[in-house]
């Protein structure tokens, strides 16, 4: 049968011409696209970062950290939980608890089989707060083990997952503050996998500054500076229990700080830090707002150590450690030191996006310059065009008239897939526009199977109109086996490969059922329709 | 108006009596290619065997030599360092610097010191991170060294820096791409078909994907990414071609019960011999224009994909078809064949 009905017509017509319709906003500026009539649809097709310029990094969130940080601190707590404290007894270790990453567990002796029992109640108090409803309401977090007179402490493999997701999502948070802080840029953090983050920033900014400040992360805390002890004995080793040796920046001059390693303030107590001018040296500061907490703590710390230093530490770097000269009341200060303006600003970025639960390695990175981007997409385009208009004249030449029917069906091809893409809002990279110029390629494959068919039922001495009828029929399960095959590999490509495979699979996958769609329906329609109107005596292709 | 054609309307060229000459062909280049693979090697882009890679530009010309030996002075390794003209037409260099272990790299003092407070043991995890941060320490050391040389004025045109964890995942998912869609393209012409058509066309495919693989050896072209792109399209195109014509012969076992295999195949072959032709050559007028204007970052895939278009025409005439010959195809095709034989 070649003839369609009115219904089936115009929903052939129809498909071509949403596919235009869809491909329009392309063509458009953003103004234009704002003042076009409601009917235009507005997503356009998105440049990849090979064709405009911009970086990819993927980052893997080191989830080992995330369960040492939690267990180190926990380790700390369990011992502070054996001291004395109001009316409650010490109770006597053998050994002070020790924490083995491996087994997620932290392990300690009693000295007195008659103190197990308390011991155990004050580490299940301690351990009871759930995880929330993530993991199931009355879950603990952790299991408490009593062997003889050891306790073990361990996280259930729940929590662990729980935590590790807990950290992506919030790295993907700490990072998106500090790359996108106004939330004005098109940068894409997404995560991927359990432990990894990709993150996507256009734009001709310099790599390398983009990963320090993602790498970074961004630890503050403040310090008790203890005077008493030479950083030179501490650095030879003699350090006292319950004190941190931390290095100096390298702009606050040489050596290291001796500290009391318990933390006055931390860095989610600070509610806000700025960048600004220093209107006494002429240099740049940074000044920040602590929280109610935070306050609170800063105005009874400096009350008491009127005279002595605290020190601001970030990431294990003293930044500034300054004297005490009176009461700081109001809960603001500020860092002065020997900072550029662009030194200032990073810092005040990092310090108000928070620290990073772990540290974020980049795994790996790819980054193409705006301006080969843009040649990129001026060398696909001319390719896609040379491409294009040879295919064209060459089935004109070989077809004559069906070849220009072939050549309508594939304009309106290009025309879907360009739909397509923009529809689903598709990222363009340059192997999708490989893709595309194979599909153009291709596409026109179809065709070729249904006129060769019709070819022979000419040679075999069918009348045109029988000979058009058969071609069709008989070239339908070639073309149906031929174009499953070639959906399935490019449907691996795209479940199993990575950046530039995927992009090329999409415009593939894509290009393989408009070009099905075009070739055995739009060319029906337009062959069948002429020579049901026109009953040839005889057609030559 | 006279119509071009390069194959006459009706062809009966006996193929399949070429068909002992053709696998003496084949048989010697896949096993020259395997050959090839294994003594040669493939030269793995960044994607597969980790590392960075640096294109920079300059609108100054650039001395190659002068790079080479300053990026050489950095002891980093393997470095390679070659000549490229970007679409745009301006010319640049491009730094290779092979996969960085940790030792290798001496990193600013404080910077490697991660917190080991408290005497934890995660040292796997950190030599990893070492290992994956040793890419980054070595890229930077490039840039800056480049900068020194060159001015501040070059450009980075493109900063690839794949880490030894992503590189070891990118050859396992590919390999596994392709080995997935052999498997699904195997199970399809079995459902569709017989298992003779299954084996045959899988046979070509083989051939085809290890001929290809033999072409990289040889010529040492870079083997990245988009080269697994472009075998899993030569996979489908080859696919596509060997099902035309797998199609015709299983209309023709129909057509025709009495005659020959061999004459069957022949008569297959030859009806879709103009098709076959025909749409290699317009997938190939696509092709050649990317390859000639697209540029140097698609040449590689681009060249791939002419070959695999070439070698997969190739294949389905002279590989799959007599493949069928070779197994021996049940001749009955009618409906109730399986109930009508005792």
């Amino acid at each position: 049968m070649l003839q369609f009905n009115r219904l089936q017509t115009i929903a052939i017509l129809g498909t071509v011409l949403l596919g235009v319709l869809f491909t329009i906003p392309n063509f458009l500026t953003s103004e234009q696209l704002e003042k076009a009539p409601g009917f235009v649809p507005s997503s356009q097709v998105k440049l990849g970062l090979d064709l405009r310029g911009g970086s990819y990094l993927l980052l893997k969130v080191e989830t080992d950290e995330v369960i040492d940080n939690r267990m180190t601190s926990l380790r700390r707590e369990v011992q502070r939980e054996m001291r004395p404290s109001g009316n409650r007894e010490r109770i006597a270790l053998q050994a002070l608890p020790t924490y083995n990453a491996d087994t997620a567990t932290i392990s300690l002796r009693v000295r007195e089989a008659s103190d197990v029992a308390e011991a155990e109640d004050r580490i299940k108090a301690l351990t009871r707060q759930g995880l929330g409803a993530a993991v199931g309401v009355g879950l603990r977090p952790y299991e408490v083990i009593v062997t003889g007179e050891r306790i073990d402490i361990r996280m259930s493999r729940e929590a662990q997952t729980y935590y590790i997701a807990e950290a992506v999502k919030d790295s993907i948070e700490v990072v998106r503050r500090r790359i996108d802080p106004v939330g004005n840029k098109e940068v894409s953090i997404q995560p991927q996998g359990a432990d990894r983050i990709i993150v996507q920033a256009p734009g001709d900014d310099d790599p390398e500054a983009l990963k320090e400040v993602i790498n970074r992360t961004g630890q503050l805390t403040f310090h008790h500076v203890d005077g008493t002890v030479d950083p030179l004995d501490a650095e030879s080793g003699l350090l006292p229990p319950g004190r941190i040796l931390v290095p100096n920046a390298e702009y606050e001059g040489p050596g290291a700080e001796v500290l009391y390693e318990e933390p006055v303030i931390t860095g989610d107590m600070v509610a806000d830090a700025t960048a600004e001018p220093n209107s006494e040296t002429g240099g740049f500061q940074i000044g920040f707002r602590f929280d109610n907490t935070g306050a609170r703590r800063f105005g009874d710390f400096t009350r008491d150590h009127v005279g002595e230093r605290f020190a601001i530490v970030l990431d294990n770097e003293v930044i500034s450690a300054p004297r005490i000269q009176s009461v700081i009341p109001g809960g603001t200060g500020r860092i002065t030191g020997n900072f550029t303006a662009e030194e200032v600003t990073r810092t005040a970025t990092l310090i108000r996006s928070g620290a990073l639960p772990a540290t974020l390695t980049t795994i790996e990175q790819r980054s193409v310059g705006a301006e080969l981007g843009a040649d990129s997409v001026r060398a696909g385009a001319i390719a896609l065009i040379v491409g294009f208009a040879g295919v064209i004249i060459y089935m004109v030449l070989s077809y004559g008239r069906f070849g220009v029917y072939a050549d309508m069906a594939l304009i309106a091809n290009v025309a879907l897939i360009a739909g397509a893409l923009s529809l689903f809002g598709s990222t363009l990279t340059l192997p999708g526009i490989a893709g595309i110029v194979l599909t153009i390629g291709m596409a026109v494959d179809a065709n070729v199977l249904i006129f060769e068919r019709i070819r022979e039922e000419v040679l075999g001495g069918k009348p045109p109109v029988r000979a058009i009828e058969l071609g069709f029929d008989k070239a339908r399960s070639a073309i149906v086996d031929a174009n499953v095959t070639t959906f399935a590999a490019a449907a691996f490509m795209f479940i199993l490969g990575a950046g530039p495979v995927r992009g090329f699979a999409v415009t593939l996958m894509i290009g393989v059922v408009t070009s099905v769609f075009t070739a055995y329906f739009l060319t029906r329609l337009l062959a069948g329709g002429w020579v049901l109107a026109n009953r040839p005596k005889t057609i030559t292709l | 108006m006279a119509l071009l054609k390069f194959i006459p309307d009706q062809t009966s060229i006996p193929f399949t009596s070429w068909r002992m000459i053709a696998a003496a062909v084949s048989g010697l280049a896949v096993v020259a290619s395997i050959i090839a693979v294994a003594t040669l090697g493939l030269n793995f882009g960044v994607d597969f065997r980790g590392g960075v890679t640096i294109e920079v530009a300059s609108d100054d010309p650039i001395d190659l030599g002068a790079v080479r030996s300053a990026v050489g002075d950095l002891g980093l390794g393997d470095v390679r360092v070659q000549e490229i003209v970007d679409p745009g037409g301006d010319k640049g260099v491009v730094v290779f610097i092979e996969q960085q272990e940790a030792d290798a790299v001496e990193t600013s003092p404080g910077a490697a010191q991660s917190e080991t407070a408290d005497g934890t043991d995660a040292e796997g995890a950190d030599a990893l991170a070492d290992d994956e941060g040793a890419q980054q320490t070595a890229s930077k050391a490039v840039q800056d060294v480049l900068r020194a040389l060159l001015g501040e004025d070059i450009r980075f045109n493109k900063i690839e820096v794949v880490g030894p964890t992503v590189s070891g995942e990118l050859i396992q998912k590919g390999a596994l791409a392709v080995a997935l869609a052999l498997g699904a393209m195997l199970i399809y012409i079995w459902a569709r078909f017989e298992w003779q058509f299954s084996l045959g066309a899988v046979a070509a495919l083989a051939h085809d994907i290890i001929i290809t693989l033999g072409v990289f050896a040889v010529t040492q072209l870079e083997f990245n990414l988009p080269i697994i792109a472009a075998i899993l399209t030569i996979v489908g195109y080859s696919m596509n071609d060997t099902v035309v014509v797998y199609d015709r012969v299983r209309e023709n076992l129909r057509k025709f019960k009495k005659k020959a295999l061999t004459e069957v195949a022949d008569l297959s072959i030859n009806d879709t011999l103009s098709r076959t032709v025909m749409t290699s050559v317009t997938t190939l007028i696509a092709l050649i224009a990317l390859y000639v204007i697209g540029g140097d970052v698609l040449r590689g895939f681009t060249f791939a994909m002419i070959w695999g278009i070439l070698i997969g025409t190739y294949s389905s005439i002279f590989v799959a078809a007599p493949f069928l010959l070779a197994t021996g195809v049940k001749r009955d095709w009618s409906k109730n064949a399986v109930t009508a034989t005792p």
